[in-house]
């Protein structure tokens, strides 16, 4: 297991207060939680089964953020070996749930 | 030459040789031959003693090793062969898959073997070669071997599989043709032997494969030759990636050049495509505009698509287990005979495949910077098969289809001289996801293929297909439209930018590659149009084997190993 935590300033913060929950913990899967967070940050945090990835990581999070630009959130992900193709599929259907919820 | 030699030169050696065998065989195997089937017949049990009466040291043999259906009685018979008599055959077959393929070398029975395609063995075969147990002439791609079967590399024997014989002794393949009649050509009219095992022995057969005249032996196998479902499918396995990379396909690719005629490789990326054909194709209006004539063994996967009525041609290489009774429901579709069984043909089917076929689509394990891609990993000597053939330009082509005109319009722009000279090109699309199980990356600097080439001491790097053929790259990031490149280094940011979190795509130029995206060489999802979001399983037209099943109106009847229902 490897945890890997970043803090990125966002612009758009979410209002949505009910948490959203995508994929499932599952070989080559990962589950991605979003939920309310501290204002003016998007705070990721990632525990995963596979170590040494942190530069795909921090790839993959920061061309996210580039899209979304969400504040005061805090997205969850459980990984269990997923490619960051897997991911980034993951973290968009995570978002157009909250699509919606922008304020 | 002077006058007087012409009357001494022998030139019926190759018939004497044959006489001075088939001799050999009546005076060992007397007893064990009967006058059933034409003659031909010799007693299950006597099948060693005929291969090494056969037999002489120096061989050229062809031990019908398909991608599918083996002979794999004859194979182990002749690993029964005293080394110490028959020493030195050169084997020369398509595929090694058996065991026994390998221990010929093993036993010291053979020493030399050129091939094409080695998958499950490619691992021994590296070892054995690392240990001087054989040489290898060539890998070949199939119409290559086919082809050298007919000038430098043709067979004194060949031990080839059939379905059935009759009492005159013509053979019947059933639906797996595949190599068997090329094989017998090249041997029965070069003074060869042919001999044959067959499954059973009847008064007369459905239709005539092998015409009695060309086999000099058949033997009854105990048990039917063994027949591998290579190109099932589950479509349980296909995941949301392969859905979202199926859906650029046909809207970036095929819709995009309107392919009518094409080949896809085996995997679950294309049979993805195949599934999609009757849900996401037909929501774009595609049905009868593109997917109509095929190059293709019979994929379980394409059932829903034959039944919504997208397709109207199917040529095989081979058959598939558990495909014959759907095949025989859809005459129309596939080549069968008058008979109903389906009769295949891989060297027509590849010659078709090369020349009759719009696009190619197939995957790869690595890809390098000038677009050069492998499955050829270190330790393992696996060959492509025939999957050259169709991943590569026919520069012999000269009938002309919209596609064709099309990747040839693209390519050729602005050159002057031979080069700019108008005709079209193949389009040939390397479909891979940016990283393979492990997190290995499909994108590298430079192809495991090179020190596999230095280990084996080959003379090129075994490149599948090169990047001088491929037209597009496709991944899960997007197309690289190779065709529109004008230069070395458009071309390496144009797949550097397809190729995602791997390091060669972190490594990519960016600015370069939003110039890239802006003159459409690189199309991302979002720039076809296709929210990634809707890449989902539901689009699949059967999402199991059951569904599969369901959908060929119960014909379809999946092998055991993937009934799970």
């Amino acid at each position: 297991m490897e945890t890997l935590r970043y803090e990125l300033r966002g612009s758009r913060p979410v209002k949505r207060v009910d948490p959203v929950l995508v994929g499932v913990v599952a070989s080559g899967n990962l589950e991605v939680l979003i939920e309310a967070g501290v204002p003016g940050l998007c705070v990721f945090q990632i525990e995963t089964s596979a170590r040494g990835f942190g530069t795909i990581w921090e790839a993959v999070i920061r061309d996210f953020h580039e899209r979304h630009d969400f504040a005061g959130t805090r997205v969850s992900i459980h990984d269990m070996g997923a490619t960051p193709a897997v991911v980034s599929l993951r973290l968009e259907q995570a978002a157009s749930s909250l699509a919606g919820d922008l304020r | 030459m002077n006058h007087s030699d012409i009357g001494t030169t022998l030139w019926n050696r190759r018939a004497t040789r044959r006489q001075a065998r088939l001799a050999r065989v009546s005076q060992r195997l007397g007893p064990a031959l009967s006058h059933s089937c034409g003659g031909k017949l010799v007693a299950t049990d006597s099948a060693v003693a005929l291969l090494s009466s056969v037999l002489e040291c120096g061989d050229r043999v062809c031990l019908e090793g398909n991608n599918q259906k083996q002979a794999d009685f004859l194979a182990k018979a002749l690993v029964q062969l005293d080394a110490k008599s028959v020493h030195d055959l050169h084997m020369v077959q398509s595929v090694l898959s058996l065991p026994e393929h390998l221990d010929v070398f093993e036993l010291g029975i053979a020493s030399r073997l050129d091939f094409s395609f080695s998958g499950p063995q490619g691992a021994r075969l590296a070892r054995l070669l690392a240990q001087g147990r054989l040489s290898i002439g060539a890998i070949h791609t199939y119409l290559e071997l086919f082809g050298r079967y007919f000038v430098d590399l043709t067979p004194h024997v060949s031990l080839i599989a059939a379905q059935s014989v009759d009492a005159e002794g013509n053979l019947y393949t059933g639906a797996n043709t595949e190599d068997t009649p090329v094989i017998v050509e090249a041997t029965a009219f070069s003074g060869g032997i042919v001999i044959a095992q067959v499954n059973e022995i009847v008064e007369k057969v459905p239709r005539i494969d092998v015409p009695a005249g060309w086999v000099d032996f058949v033997v009854k196998a105990p048990k039917p030759n063994l027949i591998e479902p290579l190109f099932t499918r589950d479509p349980a396995q296909i995941s949301e990636i392969q859905v979202l990379m199926a859906m650029m396909a046909i809207k970036g690719i095929y819709a995009e050049y309107g392919v009518q005629r094409l080949n896809h490789g085996i995997g679950f990326d294309t049979a993805a495509i195949e599934l999609l054909l009757p849900t996401y194709g037909e929501s774009l209006g595609l049905k009868g505009k593109i997917c109509k004539h095929w190059a293709l063994n019979p994929h379980p996967a394409l059932i829903p698509a034959i039944e919504a009525g997208w397709v109207q041609t199917v040529h095989s290489f081979g058959s598939e287990l558990g495909m014959e009774d759907y095949i025989r429901a859809r005459s129309d579709v596939f080549f069968t005979g008058a008979d109903g069984s389906m009769r295949s043909n891989r060297a027509l089917c590849q010659a078709a495949g090369h020349y009759a076929c719009d696009l190619f689509i197939g995957s790869t394990l690595q890809m390098d910077l000038a677009g050069n891609s492998s499955t050829a990993t270190l330790g393992r000597i696996t060959g492509f098969g025939g999957a050259p053939n169709m991943g590569a330009d026919a520069r012999g082509r000269r009938h002309a289809s919209a596609a064709w005109l099309k990747a040839g319009e693209q390519s050729r722009a602005g050159l002057t001289g031979a080069r700019g000279t108008p005709r079209g090109q193949k389009l040939v699309v390397q479909m891979v996801e940016t990283f393979r199980e492990h997190m290995h990356p499909a994108f590298v600097e430079k192809l495991d293929a090179w020190e596999l080439a230095e280990q084996s001491k080959m003379p090129l790097p075994p490149i599948m297909i090169y990047g001088e053929d491929v037209t597009h790259v496709l991944t899960e990031e997007g197309i690289a439209n190779l065709l529109l490149c004008r230069t070395d280094e458009e071309r390496e940011q144009a797949i550097r930018g397809v190729a995602g979190y791997t390091p060669v795509g972190l490594a990519r130029d960016k600015r370069m590659v939003e110039n890239l995206r802006d003159r459409g060489v690189i199309r991302r999802a979002a720039d076809l149009g296709i929210d990634v979001r809707d890449a989902t399983r539901n689009l699949l037209a059967a999402r199991s084997m059951r569904e599969l099943a369901l959908a060929s109106g119960g014909l379809y009847e999946p092998p055991p190993r993937f009934r799970n229902w």
